[in-house]
């Protein structure tokens, strides 16, 4: 055990270090760009340099760094506050479902342009009556030729309106089990016959979509895994979905909260001085470094060769509500102005209530806190699922109910 | 960097494991909880003998010179077996006092005796109730010898010599003083805890021989880096308890039917385990973070050993208190196990400082650490 690096991975660090201080565009460079703009700007100069998607092989774009190198290049570059969460679907999760069960052709055409950022991607799992029953989800794919047809409908999905590409399970068999009846692909977001028509979340954004399939055609070449083998595929993408979105020490985090709980006053002395202050403090960070030391162990197991497993769901489980709580003691903290949203008012105003209004997001996301807990008691801890009343029936004979 | 132990501590965990699974089963524990013993001798002897009292011990001085990295796994594996040793007090505070503060002839005296367990040390902070501090200290130092009393000392009874925590001769601030226990100046009566697993006294100093350990004055500050030493050790014991509560929870409610089905199939019970794992996961990494600030002696050891303890001490306890609840009434019960781990996850929570205490350490090394 060395948390300090070794004399290549300082030497790594150096070399990265440099590279970003030199290369990480400035405010007056990405002004008058809007958040997609900024986001490919940056990546491309990544890629160019050799920087982009570091862990994959360099015919694709990366540069066959290890797990540590890894974690040393995300600690530099979080040191800046750069743009690019756009691409964690497509880098982070299509990619490695496109590198485990696609094919050469494949990695050939698509790796190197989710590396350098021209091509986006989106997930389109989620439907209107299958979410944390994923396997419920009733967009069904019939076979046409060399073609795939299909009709339905998904929900909740980031960034479609301006993705190239999206990742998509299907039902392509109603009359078996409904895990057995699963098909996945990928497909052109242009392709005819696919409507994007935008959602409106309560923070008044509207970063996700519900996304309709009316004869949209796939080619079967672009099917990923046999026929009826779609779960087993997407549970890859779901491992690096957990693992990809992470704890996020984004937002508002053991610093920020610090920082004003210096500055504004319980009882004429300073917040930070009250016991209780300390002690949320205190178990805020505490969970903040035990997230941060267990994706590092995480990475040392995977650079022994083992995969990310389920335990990787803790970030998601741990950060997401951890957030919520910190923006609503933060908010307690201003006390009454807690609730102004104005700069121009609160000079914290912004970041807390954003961070507050998006929190519910963080916990349902990629597996709500509920089913976050299943899986580690279920695939971690060994415990059994609950008694499920669908089981070993065919798809077109579950029970339904009205929302 | 690699944050994981190597080959051959995880083999030392293995042999460890294996020992005290024979040598302290949970009828070694009970035994001690049952009957009139501060400790289980049988069981330190082989302790002793498997050298683990000499672990971090210097070879010059008859130890074994290994690192904490090789400590830490054994603290786990004690936890995780509940061991009732006076381990804690005579490793991870008495002869760290003494490597710490001691003089060449003290280091000369006790650490061989120590390593080869044929002393048993403590250290004496506690005086009653509340936080102690430089100035609550009415143990000192004067002309005639040391005069106090302290309450409780861990493994008071069983210990040859304590480490006390005592107002200085000069009036200065707080100083160390060594004091041999089987003397006419010192008495010692067994207090009871809520864990009489592990053995505590008060003990009562009158016009006691007592040495100095390190500088007139200086026993407060030493005070500080030994807990914060201390917290690594306390929080990899507490660790190891709480994976082996949540392992008993697990295991009986996979075994427990209610309803027609195993009780580990309800997710008010699934939720319940998955916290515990996330608490204890949380903990452990925090944890690792502890042990290489400690083996390293890093300028980041307050803070990393702060978030150790802080977290360990919710983890066990939280395991502890889940795992009598996942049992039900069983789990109420003087015959069921469970009450091993929920007497001593609340003894080690108060044992080297509160989580309020480590809360307030915790958030006092990030400052520090912010304005370095």
């Amino acid at each position: 055990m060395d948390f300090n690096d070794t004399q290549e991975e300082a030497a790594f660090r150096a070399e990265a270090a440099a590279w970003l201080k030199a290369n990480v565009p400035s405010q007056e460079e990405l002004a008058g760009l809007d958040e997609i703009a900024a986001a490919k700007l940056w990546q491309k100069r990544k890629y160019d340099a050799g920087w982009a998607c570091i862990r994959w092989e360099k015919q694709f774009g990366g540069r066959e760094a290890n797990a540590i190198e890894q974690v040393i290049w995300n600690q530099e570059e979080a040191k800046y506050n750069t743009p690019g969460g756009v691409f964690v679907i497509g880098q982070g999760m299509a990619a490695p479902t496109l590198m485990t069960w696609g094919k050469p052709e494949h990695h050939e055409r698509f790796l190197p342009k989710l590396a350098s950022g021209e091509e986006i991607w989106c997930q389109l799992f989620s439907e209107p009556a299958g979410g944390s029953d994923l396997a419920a989800l009733r967009t069904k794919a019939e076979r046409d030729g060399d073609d795939w047809v299909i009709n339905g409908q998904k929900i909740w999905t980031s960034g479609a309106h301006y993705s190239d590409y999206g990742i998509l399970v299907v039902r392509t068999d109603p009359n078996v089990a409904k895990h057995k009846g699963l098909s996945y692909f990928f497909l052109d977001m242009k392709s005819p016959g696919v409507e994007i028509k935008p959602i409106k979340q309560l923070t008044g954004g509207a970063n996700f979509n519900e996304v309709y399939f009316t004869d949209v055609r796939i080619p079967d070449s672009q099917r990923l895994g046999e026929v009826g083998q779609g779960w087993q595929v997407a549970l890859t993408t779901l491992m690096n979905e957990r693992a990809a979105i992470g704890g996020g020490g984004a937002g508002v985090n053991v610093d920020v909260a610090y920082r004003i709980a210096s500055e504004v006053m319980i009882d004429d002395k300073p917040a930070i001085e009250d016991s209780a202050v300390r002690a949320k403090l205190a178990d805020w960070y505490v969970q903040e470094s035990g997230l941060r030391f267990t994706g590092y162990r995480s990475m040392t197991a995977m650079s022994r060769g083992e995969i990310p497993g389920p335990e990787n769901s803790i970030g998601k489980l741990v950060g997401a509500p951890k957030t919520q709580e910190m923006a609503s003691f933060c908010m307690d903290l201003l006390e009454m102005s807690g609730a102004i949203w104005d700069e121009n008012l609160s000079k914290e105003a912004g970041l807390l209530q954003l961070t507050y209004m998006g929190a519910p997001g963080g916990r349902i996301a990629g597996g709500t806190d509920e089913i976050m807990a299943n899986i580690i008691a279920e695939r971690v801890l060994g415990m059994p699922q609950e008694p499920r009343m669908d089981k070993g029936m065919s798809f077109s004979e579950v029970p339904t109910g009205s929302n | 960097m690699n944050f994981e132990f190597s080959d051959e501590q995880e083999l030392l965990r293995e042999q460890a494991r294996g020992f005290l699974a024979e040598h302290c089963p949970p009828t070694a524990v009970r035994a001690v909880l049952d009957g009139d013993a501060d400790y289980d001798a049988a069981l330190w002897q082989k302790i002793v003998e498997m050298g683990w009292t000499a672990t971090v011990i210097p070879e010059e001085f008859g130890g074994l010179g290994l690192s904490y990295l090789e400590l830490v796994v054994i603290a786990e594996e004690l936890g995780r077996s509940v061991a009732p040793v006076p381990f804690s007090s005579s490793v991870y505070l008495a002869t760290e006092a003494l490597m710490a503060c001691g003089s060449q002839e003290q280091k000369e005296k006790w650490l061989p005796l120590l390593a080869a367990g044929e002393a048993i040390g403590t250290f004496a902070l506690a005086e009653g109730n509340g936080r102690p501090s430089v100035k609550s200290l009415t143990t000192r130092m004067d002309g005639s010898g040391l005069n106090g009393r302290k309450l409780p000392v861990a493994d008071g009874r069983a210990a040859d010599f304590a480490v006390v925590v005592g107002s200085s001769q000069s009036g200065d601030g707080a100083s160390w003083y060594l004091v041999e226990l089987d003397q006419d100046g010192v008495s010692r009566e067994t207090v009871r805890t809520l864990d009489f697993s592990r053995g505590h006294a008060v003990v009562e100093f009158k016009n006691a021989n007592a040495e100095l350990l390190g500088g007139e004055g200086a026993g407060w500050a030493a005070t500080e880096r030994l807990l914060d030493r201390a917290a690594v050790l306390f929080a990899w014991e507490q660790v190891g308890l709480a994976d082996a509560a949540m392992i008993q929870a697990r295991d009986y409610a996979m075994g427990r039917y209610a309803f027609g089905r195993a009780i580990a199939s309800y997710q008010a019970i699934k939720h319940k385990l998955a916290n515990m794992y996330v608490k204890n996961t949380l903990a452990r990494s925090n944890c690792y973070y502890g042990a290489w600030a400690l083996n390293t002696d890093s300028a980041e050891l307050p803070l990393a050993a702060a978030t150790a303890r802080v977290g360990a001490i919710k983890a066990a306890v939280f395991a502890a208190e889940e795992n009598v609840q996942t049992h039900g009434g069983m789990g109420f019960t003087w015959e069921f196990d469970c009450q091993f781990y929920y007497r001593r996850a609340k003894l080690l929570g108060v044992n080297v400082g509160s989580e309020g205490y480590w809360q307030d350490r915790l958030v006092t090394a990030y400052e520090q650490n912010n304005a370095a």
